[in-house]
């Protein structure tokens, strides 16, 4: 560990958006064979960290050095020449091109793009850093996880020695994360310096020689490679965890379920329901939730429990199979039926259709109920029920907006949540669908979402929770269902078996 | 002019006011900006200028006569821009919209004449309208139903049955409806006396209310009221529509019903009140030039309002200018095409200015 | 009417399906190319009256028809430039500005026709036809399609260039990296604003060698308005082959035998009205479109302008 200089080291890095100081003299180094993660809540800074060193801004003060010399990186295509690849969390290759096409990109326009050459460097490439992959196949076709090993095998066909991975298990399988791991680890040992930005703790801890903590733009401390190779995992995540909240400890312990009585009514079934999809078909789903239950639905993402989840919604055309309500069939009812029933659907989806983004949260928290009294009466709006409505909602969920007439879509992640939260929890709620509820929300957040889940089964409701963290299942459901498939393939009660059990019927059909 | 009709969406409040009194400046900057380019044009054929404008504004606004032609001609432009507000805030495109207008034109030239033979005047009028409401919307049923049901685009097929409607139509005149009186191709006519009335002993059609009263019925349709707003959630964001409950294909059928609707309305209001026939080949193109007019006015119908005047005084000022002073009035089309670009120009340099300041 | 359907006339009636095709064949694969690149050029009308104008006005003031076609290739440039200074470069809503393009492009060439013509009338000189060596003796075929004006067999001969272009140069991936995916390309070190640029400009290009042969070869003269909607068959046309141009060739075939069947019908003595034959194509694609269903497939980021870091 004992080489010359870092390869690129920054020195009192800071950059200014309007408003705030997105990072504050940030000194940091990167060094060969390393990985280096960069651990921060959302908006900490690391993603203006990231774009400053993929050339996609400048900073405002400070110097980074590549290999000791102050360098400019004025551009994407700087950046590129420096050996500097970025693999962001959304997919950066061109879904109608193939991988190999995609690897082709860049260079002379009048240039063949050498397609064979390049898959067969793309294959050669990718069996050198263990990684399984079609050169020829059509990017639009594969998995996230798929797209982000083609994209790091090409930037390693491209000479990177610098690679940053944004948030790059975000977007994630757990299966496909794990992978994502070793392949750093691999990449390491072939000597690139590998940054790896996260906000997930364990992570950093299994793959990381180095950390450095982000808070509000500043570095505030990090655990160099020594010290991480000598402490055990439980003693770096209470040093993680104290400098990213300071003072206060963020406990992310389990809280154990509350307890269902045995004779808690049926809220919520469904009926060997079938859903026709070209992708994912689901079929002969049974299902009961009870009053007060929380039922987890756990499953490696796209085995249909988006589809279900829309079909029991009523977003999605059911082919055949029937839902029931508090003992009434709903499944001829629309969205709006559904609602009305008391049957409430809180989408992962948040931006893409939980909100409409230009329009004012007062109005996206009735997005479900335009036209219904007394907010609008005989179809005309009345905009001082509709600001009340807004304001009182905005104080019982806590959503900090500067206004309850800011467009939803300039709130930050967790406070968009929080919107659907309130939109979806209040009223006559009887029967609550949550579709990974935590997913990209920062520790505070997502452990005020996961109280709202609880909160909602002790008024009586019965909750499904769909999540691919099985950690958060286990924290949350009473019973856990296990999805592949498009099939509900066991379910489990959540007991200290269930961990292993789950893993054998997700593993049983993965294998 | 602008700063008057802004000033009714202020409705008083101060801060309303204050954004109402920076949108007019935005607006008053670029007509200034075109007409010293356009002047510019001028005197390289060596025209003055002055003269010109100076002409035209005289012709178009304060001459009598051209004043109540300016205004006869905005009741089917703001009938037009009511369609477009309704469409662009639902997120479609409808550029189709000269034909929806000529089919509603000719339909009622074909058959308004005939009927106040045999019914009271006002039936007929009443009567043509309707028929020209139901013609454009069946005009804009196949984009509708091929965007609702198909997922294809409608800037596509809106163009396409724009090209299909404008060779119908021009057919229609020849072929099926030519008045069997005259030798020149175009439909019977119909008399001055049996048109839509006019205002209060001038020469201003009652089509020009017609025209004010829907499009701010549009506009408070659009802002108002819960059908409005579930247009405008499917313009802004398709999937949040599904997934809040909203039949995103039907409401695309009724966006195009309205939108199509009252293009043909618009044509009815141009032949019953200022027409009274279609020649064949007959295109003045209104809807397509009022696009841009319309997405420059932000979708809003006062704005629309603003811009439509202005539009229709040009060109009216601009055809007797064309007579007078050897300038053809294709220069209208150099004016607005200037104004458009520098409207487009200043919009997108005050939204840079707003994002620097951080706002 | 047997006899009408002599040798002449169905060498004629060959002859102006390839005339009126030309103009939407290159008015089609130079939208083809913004279309690609993510930019909807809705003004191509105006690129295109440019070019009519600036190929007329050259081809007249220098007496060379070749000339001529760059005059007409400026002309559409021009309008491309500003097209790509206002929607690429500063990210102007592109239907605005293509419709505002179109009206000054129709308003200018109808001043300027108006400023030096419009006493004048001139004619140019016929372009000479450059027979192929052996196709052209074929019978029929050969007078009508093979012994004509050079610039028809260059427009042809466009149609393989792009496939090659498309499939073979990194251009086109970049192109279609443009439209699809900017900040893929952006990321992989290519301006997504020069790719675009590029390709507006050689939109503008094209389309304005569309215009040109309209008035050089097709006309003879400039008239105001003389394009009647070619460049907007031009956009059906590339939104239709989803970025094939053999396809755009196809489409323009179909629109181009439609455009000249009236002439031919005329001379034939059916006397059918304009109108109805220049129907038949928009009906024939509605109706396919209406069976068929087929989800017309574009660029995701077709319409929308780039800017580096807005996800």
């Amino acid at each position: 560990m004992a080489d010359p200089a870092p390869i690129i080291r920054l020195r009192g890095v800071t950059k200014r958006y309007p408003g705030i100081v997105a990072n504050d003299s940030i000194d940091m180094e990167f060094r060969q064979g390393e990985v280096h993660v960069l651990l921060g809540e959302n908006g900490a800074g690391k993603s203006t960290l990231v774009s400053m060193l993929a050339g996609l801004q400048q900073p405002d003060e400070g110097v980074i050095e590549v290999e000791g010399v102050p360098t400019a990186l004025s551009s994407p295509e700087r950046a590129l020449e420096l050996g500097i690849s970025t693999v962001f969390q959304h997919s950066m290759l061109v879904p109608t091109l193939t991988l190999a096409e995609n690897a082709a990109l860049g260079g002379r326009w009048w240039r063949n793009p050498d397609r064979r050459g390049h898959e067969a460097r793309m294959a050669e490439t990718a069996a050198r850093i263990g990684v399984v992959l079609t050169p020829s196949a059509l990017t639009g076709s594969l998995s996230l996880g798929e797209r982000q090993q083609a994209e790091i095998v090409r930037a390693l066909m491209r000479g990177a020695r610098f690679l940053i991975l944004d948030e790059a298990t975000a977007m994630l399988t757990p299966h496909d994360a794990a992978g994502l791991g070793q392949l750093m680890r691999r990449l390491a040992s072939e000597g690139v310096a590998v940054v790896f930005i996260t906000h997930k703790l364990n992570e950093a801890i299994e793959y990381g020689d180095r950390v450095s903590v982000l808070r509000l733009g500043r570095k505030v401390g990090g655990i160099a490679p020594e010290e991480m190779r000598a402490l055990t995992p439980r003693a770096a995540t209470e040093r993680i965890v104290h400098l990213m909240f300071g003072a206060q400890d963020a406990a992310v312990a389990a809280v154990a379920p509350p307890p269902v009585g045995a004779d808690a009514p049926v809220v919520l079934e469904c009926l060997a329901l079938h859903v026709a999809d070209a992708t994912v078909p689901v079929s002969a789903i049974n299902l009961t939730v009870a009053a007060a239950e929380i039922l987890g639905i756990a499953g490696i993402d796209g085995n249909g429990q988006k589809e279900l989840a829309e079909a029991i919604a009523g977003q999605r055309p059911i082919s055949s199979g029937r839902i029931r309500l508090d003992g009434a069939f709903i499944d001829g009812l629309d969205v709006g039926g559904r609602r009305r029933a008391g049957l409430r659907y809180v989408t992962d989806d948040r931006l893409g259709e939980g909100t409409v983004g230009g329009f004012p949260v007062s109005i996206n928290l009735l997005l479900k109920q335009i036209g219904d009294p007394p907010f609008w009466q005989g179809g005309i709006e009345r905009p001082a029920k509709i600001d009340e409505n807004a304001r009182a909602l905005v104080k019982a969920f806590d959503i900090r907006t500067p206004s309850i007439h800011t467009p939803a879509g300039k709130l930050s992640g967790g406070n968009i949540q929080k919107l659907l939260l309130a939109r979806e929890l209040t009223g006559s709620a009887r029967a609550v669908i949550f579709a990974k509820p935590t997913y990209g929300l920062d520790l505070q957040n997502i452990a005020a979402t996961r109280r709202r889940i609880r909160e909602a089964a002790g008024r009586g409701c019965a909750a499904i929770v769909i999540s691919t963290e099985l950690d958060e299942l286990l924290e949350l459901a009473h019973r856990i269902a296990v999805m592949s498939q498009g099939r509900i393939v066991g379910v489990v009660p959540n007991d200290a078996d269930a961990r292993r059990r789950i893993g054998e019927l997700m593993s049983g059909v993965a294998a | 002019m602008t700063t008057e009709t802004t000033n009714l969406t202020s409705g008083g409040l101060p801060p309303r006011l204050r954004a109402a009194l920076a949108t007019a400046g935005l607006s008053l900057g670029p007509m200034i900006g075109a007409f010293v380019l356009s002047g510019l044009v001028l005197l390289l054929m060596k025209v003055n200028p002055f003269d010109y404008y100076g002409y035209v504004f005289q012709r178009g606004l304060l001459s009598p006569s051209g004043v109540q032609a300016t205004l006869t001609r905005m009741g089917p432009l703001l009938l037009l821009a009511a369609s477009l507000i309704v469409a662009f805030r639902a997120g479609l495109w409808n550029l189709g919209g000269d034909a929806q207008f000529l089919m509603g034109a000719v339909f009622v030239a074909a058959w308004a004449p005939l009927m106040v033979q045999h019914l009271p005047v006002w039936l007929v009028l009443v009567l043509s309208m309707l028929v020209s409401v139901v013609i454009g919307a069946i005009w804009g049923l196949l984009p509708a139903i091929l965007r609702a049901y198909q997922g294809i685009n409608e800037i596509i097929t809106t163009l396409m049955m724009n090209f299909l409607g404008i060779s119908l139509s021009s057919a229609l005149v020849k072929l099926v409806f030519a008045d069997p009186d005259t030798t020149v191709p175009q439909t019977r006519t119909l008399p001055v006396g049996d048109r839509l009335p006019v205002l209060f002993g001038s020469n201003v059609s009652s089509g020009l209310v017609i025209g004010l009263v829907v499009i701010l019925a549009v506009h408070w349709m659009m802002t108002r009221t819960a059908f409005g707003l579930k247009l405008r959630v499917v313009g802004a964001n398709p999937e949040a529509a599904t997934h809040a409950g909203l039949s995103v294909p039907k409401l695309t059928l009724a966006v195009f019903a309205i939108s199509a609707g009252l293009g043909g309305l618009a044509g009815a209001v141009a032949i019953l009140g200022q027409y009274g026939n279609v020649r064949a080949d007959w295109n003045p193109a209104y809807a397509f030039t009022i696009v841009p007019l319309v997405f420059l006015a932000r979708f809003n119908g006062y704005a629309a309002i603003g811009y439509v005047f202005l539009f229709s005084a040009l060109g009216i000022g601009s055809e007797s200018a064309a007579r007078r002073l050897d300038v053809p009035n294709y220069f209208t089309l150099v004016t607005v095409a200037l104004l458009l670009v520098l409207l487009a120009v200043t919009e997108r340099w005050a939204a840079l200015r707003r994002a620097r300041k951080g706002v | 009417m047997s006899g009408l359907f002599t040798d002449a006339f169905i060498i004629a009636l060959l002859a102006g399906v390839v005339a009126a095709t030309v103009p939407l064949l290159l008015a089609g694969l130079g939208e083809q190319i913004s279309e690609k690149a993510g930019v909807l050029n809705i003004g191509i009308e105006g690129m295109m009256l440019m070019g009519a104008y600036g190929g007329f006005y050259v081809a007249w003031a220098s007496g060379n028809l070749w000339l001529g076609f760059l005059g007409g290739g400026i002309g559409g440039m021009v309008v491309g430039a500003l097209m790509a200074l206002f929607c690429v470069r500063m990210g102007l809503n592109q239907i605005v500005v293509g419709i505002a393009l179109t009206l000054g492009a129709e308003g200018v060439t109808a001043l300027l026709h108006y400023e030096q013509f419009s006493r004048l009338y001139p004619r140019l000189s016929v372009m000479a036809p450059l027979p192929i060596p052996g196709l052209s003796q074929i019978p029929i075929v050969g007078p009508a399609l093979f012994t004509r004006e050079p610039v028809v067999y260059l427009a042809f001969a466009l149609v393989p260039l792009f496939v090659w272009l498309f499939r073979r140069t990194q251009l086109g991936l970049m192109l279609q990296a443009a439209g699809d995916k900017p900040a893929a390309l952006d990321t992989a070190g290519v301006s997504v604003l020069k790719i675009r640029t590029i390709a507006v400009l050689a939109t503008g290009l094209l389309v304005g060698f569309g215009g040109a042969f309209l008035s050089i070869v097709a006309a003879g003269v400039f008239v105001p308005f003389m394009t009647h909607g070619n460049g907007f068959i031009g956009i059906v046309l590339a939104m239709l082959a989803r970025g094939r141009p053999t396809w755009v060739m196809g489409g323009a075939l179909v629109f181009g035998t439609c455009l000249s069947a009236t002439t031919a019908l005329q001379v034939a003595g059916v006397d059918v009205p304009t109108d109805i034959i220049q129907m038949l194509p928009f009906v024939a694609v509605m109706a396919v479109l209406l069976v068929a269903g087929r989800k017309a497939r574009l660029p995701a980021a077709l319409g929308a302008a780039y800017v580096r870091g807005e996800r």
